[in-house]
């Protein structure tokens, strides 16, 4: 309605009418996107927050979240210490990736300590066992580990009986067998530090954080004092008055970009094996995407509280959840791979990642970056709309 | 005192009542959270997508690269002689590992009893790239035993075995992990959220200086806002363990009261982070910050999603003040280990000192900004 | 015996000195008028009086119990409204009246019996199972003026009461006042209305955190040579009279 309003004002207006209107709008857009800066800039907590936030995630992914697995804590159960259980224990205690502990003398003892959570896993061998291998009697090794957590359960195993297969070759327990040595070589990520998978995933979530959540939050704090009327009624064109609200966000967002990127490359060498360009460009798009749908979230929802609650469960956790930032897309239901295929960040981590740790560029990537695009215009047209629909 | 309790605590309930949006946000979405996050999050790799190089061409080769895909966990999407069309498949994600096979690879076993194979992981996501190697090893040597009786010149005499166990989750199901974690992550979030944002609001409608220039205490106070809250928390975990049983087969092996036990404390320190987040901040929009701010550490640093022992030491130093750690401890070594109060004090302690020292400190904190 | 008595009282914030050494008593069963302009200092000056803010110097006693020691004592003995509304509004009438009755410790009897009569007084039309947040706005306010006295307390403090409300409840909201003053409750009222400063027995003109005028309104029209509050509020606000309260 105030779009019709507006163009039948500017058709009974002479041209020069126009030009002189159309630049008090430009001066009206300047004087808007500098109170909006002002905003940001004045609501100081809430500044601070935005800026540190993204650094201390950052630190926390670099120094603290890790994924690899060293200091198993193994326990050696033999009920006397004969060459080959002090062979065995040695070989532990010199892997580099186990702590051994003190000798358990019974099995029974090492479910305790288990329970317990003392220890992750434990080795039994039978009572006389260098006795038993010289007179060639038949023996068994049993290798118990800590479950709970499947993955890493399944590695201290792994790690666990390439030990004890050593171990057993050194002792001549098993000659005549066959090995196949599987040389593993590990590509994009040889040391497979787990901060070079987050970085990118991080720069999702704190995007979608100063776009999506940040934008809706505004704007319907505007809409709840009713300032939101006083620029509708004023010469500024909707775009004009999205396109104000937005850009201090835009720019806020590549700050933020950038200062994850400088310490994640200086402090924790992640690779940088792609164009800076292409990433600095797919973070603004991405940005675009979420700050449409930011003011999407806006124009549908009636308060503050409710923006925040719906831009939480519409934007951040799908994009931390559903994105494969921390879980693997591939490991999920068919239903929830369906699903992930509409949050935007699961698109953007993929470009993310290649850029950085792959450097492969836009001949390989250009189907997300697409999808991206789509996304933006579907989300923005939408927006608008309902935006507009607010003005009647 | 009694009295002006529990008319404060007739109040909160009734409001707590008549918000039939909220409620149904405290008590519906958690348990839909609990559904989909326990299928989302997960670390499981059930199968990987394998490109076979074969330089060999020897029926040896093509047992090794069949017993990949016999295994279930793996699946061979893409044979090639040359290295090129496996480098793209891996650049270009279709494939997540590659199995070379070397020219000769089948002589070599034959004459030295020794071969050797390539394995190019991408490892991108270093922790399933890790459990990806465990596969590829156990299929190799399993693989590598069954040829020691067909192909050795004496026969092998097989004079150690060695058998290996996985305890309390012989299944190696995920969720059985997870869903005990994500639990407590929930009411974590409903708990420190609920109680920050139920003063900020009464801060904002002014009905917070109303009380606190009637001669109501201030624990009075703050006992009959955690109050309902601490009880809210309870019923939703106790409704999470019905569902973590019913639907995802989670089972309680020890005693539910060790848990129960470990939930009362922990949620002192959760509905206490709360209270002091709401005493620092003064809109719903700060305390929603604030409150994420610091969940996100306390739980990143939590042992939910990756090992606490897998942390530097000062950061597993850091955490031991973290009470998500602790409880989520207990909560796994109780439902899936059956540890009893023998087994988990120490946790229990230190979650009573954190619980007691974060709703003092914010108490303390309530008092100063009330005078 | 005084119901209100300020001695020098001073609140500091950091270098800002937002009361500044005031000094006045009210006495028992008078209707007490607080004004000033915006950021003078009333709001400041009252929290201090009802214990939500500790005075930086000076002292203080309201019926006839230090503001700063005796805050329990000051608590149960006051009655507050705040410009901001203080009622619950997801709460219904009944109760509200419940929930404060129970924190001054009235039984359960004597809630009912002043309940209905709060609301025979106010010739309640609304029904009290409504939700407060479903009431006029005229309505709440003289509700929760009510509800400042269920406990009947020695002294009520009024901060803004009348803020946004139509001519004829704030006619009907200074009724309620007298009615509350004749019954021997001491009203401490703030106000921008200067129509309703003619309605006190006395009043007190804070300016840049000092009390600039202080009398009967018709004591200070005469003292500052003016016809109406109006004039002498300008006068004040100007700068010009302040010596008048030295």
């Amino acid at each position: 309605m105030t779009g019709g309003a507006n163009g039948g004002a500017n058709g009974d207006e002479p041209g020069g009418g126009m030009r002189r209107s159309r630049r008090g709008a430009a001066a009206a857009l300047r004087a808007f996107m500098r109170k909006e800066v002002w905003h940001l800039l004045r609501d100081r907590q809430t500044f601070t927050i935005l800026l540190l936030l993204p650094i201390a995630q950052l630190m926390l992914f670099g120094f603290a979240v890790r994924t690899d697995i060293h200091s198993v804590r193994v326990a050696v159960v033999a009920p006397a210490a004969d060459f080959a259980v002090a062979a065995l224990r040695t070989r532990f205690a010199n892997s580099g990736r186990f702590e051994l502990l003190p000798p358990v003398a019974r099995a029974g003892d090492l479910d305790a300590l288990m329970r317990r959570g003392a220890v992750d896993v434990g080795v039994v061998l039978e009572p006389g066992l260098a006795g038993r291998l010289g007179s060639g009697e038949p023996t068994q090794v049993l290798v118990v580990s800590d479950g709970t957590d499947p993955n890493t359960g399944t590695m201290m195993q792994t790690y666990a009986l390439a030990i004890i297969r050593d171990w057993q070759g050194a002792l001549g327990a098993n000659t005549g067998q066959v090995t196949i040595e599987p040389r593993m070589r590990m590509r994009f990520n040889p040391t497979l530090e787990s901060v070079n998978l987050f970085v990118p995933g991080l720069i999702a979530v704190i995007l979608t954080m100063v776009t999506s959540m940040m934008t809706a939050i505004s704007l319907s704090r505007e809409k709840e004092r009713g300032t939101f009327e006083v620029l509708l009624v004023s010469p500024l064109r909707p775009w004009q008055i999205i396109l104000g609200k937005v850009i201090s966000y835009l720019g806020l967002a590549m700050a933020n970009v950038v200062s994850v990127l400088i310490p994640a490359w200086l402090v924790f060498g992640v690779p940088f094996r792609g164009s800076l360009m292409l990433l600095l460009g797919a973070s603004m798009l991405f940005s675009m995407v979420g700050l449409a749908l930011g003011v999407l979230i806006a124009a549908v929802t009636s308060s503050q509280l409710a923006a925040m609650l719906a831009a939480l469960g519409g934007t951040m956790l799908p994009n931390f959840l559903l994105s494969g930032l921390i879980f693997p897309i591939s490991s999920m239901p068919w239903i929830l791979r369906f699903v992930s295929n509409i949050v935007p960040a699961r698109w953007f981590i993929e470009i993310v990642r290649g850029i950085m740790l792959q450097g492969i560029g836009v001949s390989v990537l250009w189907p997300q970056l697409t999808v991206l695009g789509v996304m933006f215009v579907v989300l923005l047209t939408l927006a608008i709309k309902r935006t507009s629909v607010r003005l009647t | 005192m009694l009295r002006s309790l529990r008319v404060l605590l007739h109040k909160e309930f009734l409001q707590i009542g008549r918000d039939k949006v909220i409620l149904r946000m405290l008590f519906i979405l958690p348990m839909i959270q609990l559904l989909v996050l326990a299928n989302a999050a997960t670390f499981e790799v059930r199968t990987a997508n394998l490109w076979v190089v074969d330089q060999d061409h020897t029926p040896m080769a093509r047992t090794l690269a069949d017993r990949y895909s016999a295994s279930g966990r793996f699946v061979v999407v893409g044979t090639s002689a040359i290295a090129r069309p496996a480098d793209d498949a891996l650049l270009n994600g279709r494939a997540d590992a590659v199995l070379v096979i070397p020219p000769d690879f089948a002589d070599d076993v034959q004459r030295t009893r020794h071969g050797v194979v390539q394995l190019i992981l991408n490892a991108v996501n270093g922790a399933q790239a890790g459990l990806i190697q465990s596969y590829a090893s156990a299929i190799t040597s399993r693989f590598a035993a069954s040829l020691g009786g067909g192909h050795a010149p004496a026969p092998a005499r097989r004079v150690m075995e060695v058998r290996a166990r996985s305890l309390y989750n012989p299944s190696l199901d995920y969720k059985r992990f997870m869903v005990p974690g994500i639990l407590v992550q929930l009411i974590t979030v409903v708990g420190t959220l609920m109680t920050a944002l139920n003063i900020v609001r009464e801060k904002e409608a002014g009905t917070l200086d109303q009380l606190n220039v009637t001669p109501i205490r201030p624990a009075v106070f703050i006992a009959a806002k955690l109050l309902p809250l601490w009880v809210i928390g309870v019923i939703e975990f106790v409704m999470g363990m019905v569902i973590a049983r019913l639907v995802f087969h989670v089972p309680v092996v020890g005693s539910p009261l060790v848990i129960l036990a470990g939930l009362s404390l922990f949620l002192l320190a959760a509905l206490g982070l709360g209270l002091w987040v709401s005493t620092m901040v003064d809109t719903q929009q700060q305390a929603v910050f604030v409150t994420f701010s610091v969940l996100m550490i306390y739980l990143l640093m939590s042992g939910l999603f990756t090992p606490v022992r897998s942390m530097p030491g000062w950061a597993q130093m850091v955490a031991q003040a973290n009470p998500l750690m602790h409880f989520i401890v207990v909560v796994r070594a109780v439902m899936l280990k059956g540890a009893g109060f023998a087994d988990v004090w120490r946790q229990l302690i230190a979650l009573a000192v954190i619980g007691a020292t974060l709703l003092s400190l914010a108490v303390k904190q309530y008092h100063k900004r009330s005078a | 015996m005084s119901a209100i008595v300020a001695r020098e009282l001073t609140r500091r914030f950091g270098s800002f000195v937002a009361v500044d050494r005031i000094s006045f008593e009210v006495a028992e069963g008078e209707v007490f008028g607080f004004l000033g302009a915006n950021g003078a200092g009333k709001t400041t000056a009252i929290r201090m009086l009802i214990g939500l803010l500790a005075p930086s110097g000076g002292e203080a006693t309201v019926a006839g119990f230090d503001v700063r020691t005796q805050t329990e004592q000051v608590r149960s003995r006051i009655g507050y409204m705040s410009q901001r509304f203080s009622l619950y509004d997801d709460l219904t009438v009944r109760e509200n009246i419940r929930l404060y009755g129970g924190i001054y410790g009235l039984d359960d009897a004597t809630i009912r019996t002043r309940g209905d009569a709060i609301l025979a007084g106010l010739d309640f039309a609304p029904s009290d199972k409504a939700l407060v947040r479903a009431l006029p706005l005229g309505w709440k306010q003289k509700l929760a003026f009510s509800v400042a006295l269920l406990h009947e307390p020695a002294v009520v403090f009024l901060d803004e009461p009348t803020g946004g409300v139509d001519p004829i409840t704030r006619r009907q909201f200074w009724e309620l006042i007298y009615r509350a003053a004749a019954r021997g409750t001491t009203v401490f009222v703030t106000t921008h209305y200067l129509d309703e400063a003619e309605y006190c027995d006395r009043l007190s003109i804070m300016v840049d955190g000092r009390v600039a005028a202080l009398g009967t309104p018709g004591g200070l029209k005469a003292e500052f040579g003016v016809s109406t509050l109006d004039d002498l509020f300008v006068q004040l606000a100007r700068g010009t009279g302040a010596v008048g309260a030295a």
